[in-house]
Formats: C-alpha cells, structure tokens, sequence
C-alpha cells in the first residue's frame, strides 16, 4: 500500500491484483488507502461490442496525458462463463499509450459480473486515484441495452453508438441510452451516422432535458483522431461540474455502500449454506415435490435470524 | 491463495516479424484452460512488453518469436523485468527456436522454451507450476 502511494507502479499492480481477487486483507488495504483518494475524476467509456471503445479510449488517453494529466485505464473484457478464463484485447488498440509516462493500463475480466462491469473495478479505480493518477478511464466490456452498472461508478459516462444499430426508435429505447452524458457517434466517417446523430438528438429534444449550454452529441473517429478534441474537452468539462453535483455523489455513496452490505451478506449466505444438510434436504424436498422453491427459500431464510434492520414487509 | 485466484499471462510478440497465427493459439488455449489471457498482438518493443507484465502483474510473460531474434529481443525483456524488480515474473519463448538455442536461452534466465507442436495443456502446467508466489 505505501508503494501505491509512493506510485510504485510494480506495488500498485500488486494492490489490484489483491482487490481484483478478493485476497484476505484488501479490505484493510482499501480502508488505509481511502483518505488519500477523490483527488481523481472518472470517465465511463461504454457502448456496444466493436463499436470502437479500446481505439477511443487509446485517442482520449493521448489527449489528456498531453494536457499533463496522469491517467489510469481500466479496460474490461468478457470472463468465459465456461473455462473462466478469459482473453483480454484492449491493449491491442492503446498502443500510442502504452509506454507514455504517467499512464498505467489495467485489462480486467468480468469474472461472471454483470452490467459490463466487474465487480472490483470501482476498487481499482480508486487504487488508481491513490496512486496519483487524476482521471480515471473505465471502458466497459460491449454491452447490449440494458448494462448500466458504469453510472454507478463513474462520474461521467460517454455511450459511443455506431452508424448502423437501428432506426429512430433505438435512440428512445429505455437502459443503456438514458445514462449517458454525452453520446459519441464513432466510425462518423461511414454512412448513416448522421442519422444516428439526428435520432440522438431528435430522443434528447423529447426527454426535455436542457441542453442548451451543451453540446450532448459528438461524432468522431478514433482511427483518424478527428472529432476526438472536442469530446476531451466535453467530458472534462463535466468532470469538472460533477464537483456541483452533490446528490449524485451521495447517491453513488448510497449505492456503493448498499452493494458492498449486499454482496456480503450473499456471501455469507452461500458460505453458511454450502455444507449445511439442510439445504440439500430442501433441494430434495423440491425435487421430488413433497415441497416447493417458495417454502424451502422461506424456511431456509429463517436460519439467519432476526435483522435489526426492518426489512420491506 | 485464494480461490478466486486467476493466473494471469501476458502473450506478446516482440520484434518484427508479421505471423501472429501461434501467438493466437497460444492466447485462445490458454483462455479455455482457464487463465486470463492479456494478449497485445504484434511488433512489440521490449519496452512495451516489461512495462506491459508490470502493470497487468501478470503470472507468467510469453513470448513468440519467429523472426529469429529471439536471443537478442528476450534478453532485452529480461533485463527490463530485472531493472524494475520484477526479475521473478518467469518469462517463456515459443515460435522458431533452433535446439542450439533453448540452453543459451534458458542460461539467460528463460523459464521454459515451447517451440511448435507442444500441446497447449503442457504449457498451461508449466505455468500453473511455476506460478506458486
């Protein structure tokens, strides 16, 4: 933990790994490490699978080590839900960066977490932010409609679209299309991305939201670099207003604090019942129907006592 | 070691020369053994490749080389990982590794030396078992 702080990269490595694998003692380390973090600002990256995220965020990391900040990257690819393995690409495309002083890039597996996200990368980011690194990059595995976990943990959220993904009514759809705060249209050299531009805007204009004192909407290619400049600028700009913003900060506190009560409690709760007979009774009562799903949860619940907490009924 | 615990490798090819067929392989099998696999493609510096298992901390760096290079281009990662500390990462080769070279490199401080046709689940032992730290 001191390397961290001393921006040891080689410590700091060694810190995510620790909290990436839940190793005994991150907790510790996370509580000794937390005065010396909210220093940095973090950028969501998220849209679809090929849509031009690592190439992007390869183009923006550039951008904001030019403009001396020093900034972490966390790049999420899928866990094989099979073998568990998994094969981490993103590097690929952030080549320019690889070796810039002031950038240290972290690819991350999902390990069956949903939403996009895993489940340390909240804690990674934070890691980096101890370790001095001001912005924050998280780039989200490819995701669908409805993955949104990011806005929990970011204080900004770019959702890059590609010419291509559906007519006007895909802008409207609920989910992954309502978290951003600002919308990149990448690959904007190819047809169609105009109107991917227009239906964006034509959803923004119906969801009365005032955008009058900003630009929501940027087309830009990663590969070429243009339009890249102008979105660097945007997405600082509202990293920089998350500062007079405080209900979302708390609400993200809120969430994180609920996630982190819930997670362990399921914890437990699958530890506790791993080995106890009584489970497997009440798998053998469902099987062979002398019970039901319904009645051996509720009898099984009853183990855990009385919460001190009142609970929703 | 907990048993979330995943081995981590980075597979890298440095210097010039333009086949990543095998590198590909290597990075899809180890994937279905299980290990989480960082994989950077084509013409990486040593540079890259040391900064890139520092940072990733990976279990095990490797490396496929068809260029020929392969005494000069390991032998630089190597003394970059040591430079930074990071000597214990065990580095493997494969690729086009005439015989005369496997001692000279393993003298360097090469963990292991896979040339083509060793089956991935060789390679993923090796790694396991050398990954105890």
């Amino acid at each position: 933990m001191r390397g961290t702080l001393a921006r040891e990269p080689r410590a700091l490595a060694r810190l995510v790994s620790g909290v990436e694998n839940r190793t005994p003692g991150w907790e510790d380390a996370m509580k000794a490490l937390y005065p010396h973090t909210g220093k940095a600002r973090i950028l969501g990256i998220t849209g679809p699978p090929g849509g031009g995220k690592s190439s992007l965020t390869n183009r923006l990391t550039a951008g904001l080590v030019d403009r001396g900040h020093r900034v972490g990257v966390i790049a999420i690819d899928p866990s094989s839900p099979f073998s568990g393995g998994a094969l981490l690409g993103d590097r690929l495309r952030m080549r320019d960066v690889s070796t810039a002083p002031g950038v240290f890039i972290r690819s991350m597996a999902t390990r069956g977490s949903l939403g996009g996200l895993c489940q340390g990368a909240r804690d990674v980011a934070r890691a980096l932010d101890a370790a001095g690194y001001d912005l924050v990059l998280i780039e989200t595995v490819g995701v669908g409609q409805d993955e949104v976990e990011i806005v929990k943990a970011a204080d900004v959220v770019a959702v890059v679209c590609v010419p291509g993904q559906g007519d006007g009514v895909q802008a409207l759809k609920a989910g992954i299309m309502e978290i951003a705060d600002v919308y990149v249209v990448n690959k904007a050299d190819r047809d169609g991305a105009d109107q991917v531009a227009a239906d964006i805007g034509a959803m923004l204009a119906l969801s009365g939201e005032d955008t009058t004192d900003r630009e929501m909407v940027f087309p830009t290619n990663s590969l070429s670099g243009e339009g890249v400049e102008p979105l660097t600028e945007a997405l600082l700009d509202r990293a920089a207003r998350v500062e007079h913003a405080p209900e979302r900060v708390s609400e993200r506190a809120r969430e994180e604090v609920l996630l982190l009560v819930e997670r362990e409690i399921a914890r437990r709760v699958r530890a506790g019942l791993a080995e106890d007979p009584r489970l497997e009774s009440a798998v053998e009562g469902v099987v062979t129907r002398r019970s039901d799903p319904y009645s051996a949860a509720e009898a099984l619940l009853g183990l855990f006592g009385r919460m001190e907490v009142v609970t929703g009924e | 070691m907990t048993p979330d615990r995943k081995l981590r490798v980075l597979v890298a090819k440095p210097g010039l020369d333009g086949h990543d067929r095998g590198a590909r392989v290597i990075a899809y099998g180890l994937r279905d053994a299980g290990f989480e696999v960082i994989y950077t493609g084509l013409r990486q510096s040593p540079e890259q490749i040391a900064r890139e298992a520092i940072q990733e901390d990976v279990d095990a760096v490797g490396l496929s080389i068809l260029s020929g290079a392969h005494m000069s281009l390991t032998g630089r990662v190597l003394d970059l990982l040591r430079e930074q500390g990071a000597e214990d990462i065990p580095v493997l080769v494969g690729g086009l590794i005439p015989d005369q070279d496997r001692e000279a490199l393993c003298e360097l401080g090469v963990a292991g030396v896979f040339t083509a046709g060793t089956p991935i689940s060789e390679v993923a032992d090796f790694i396991q078992s050398h990954a105890g730290a």
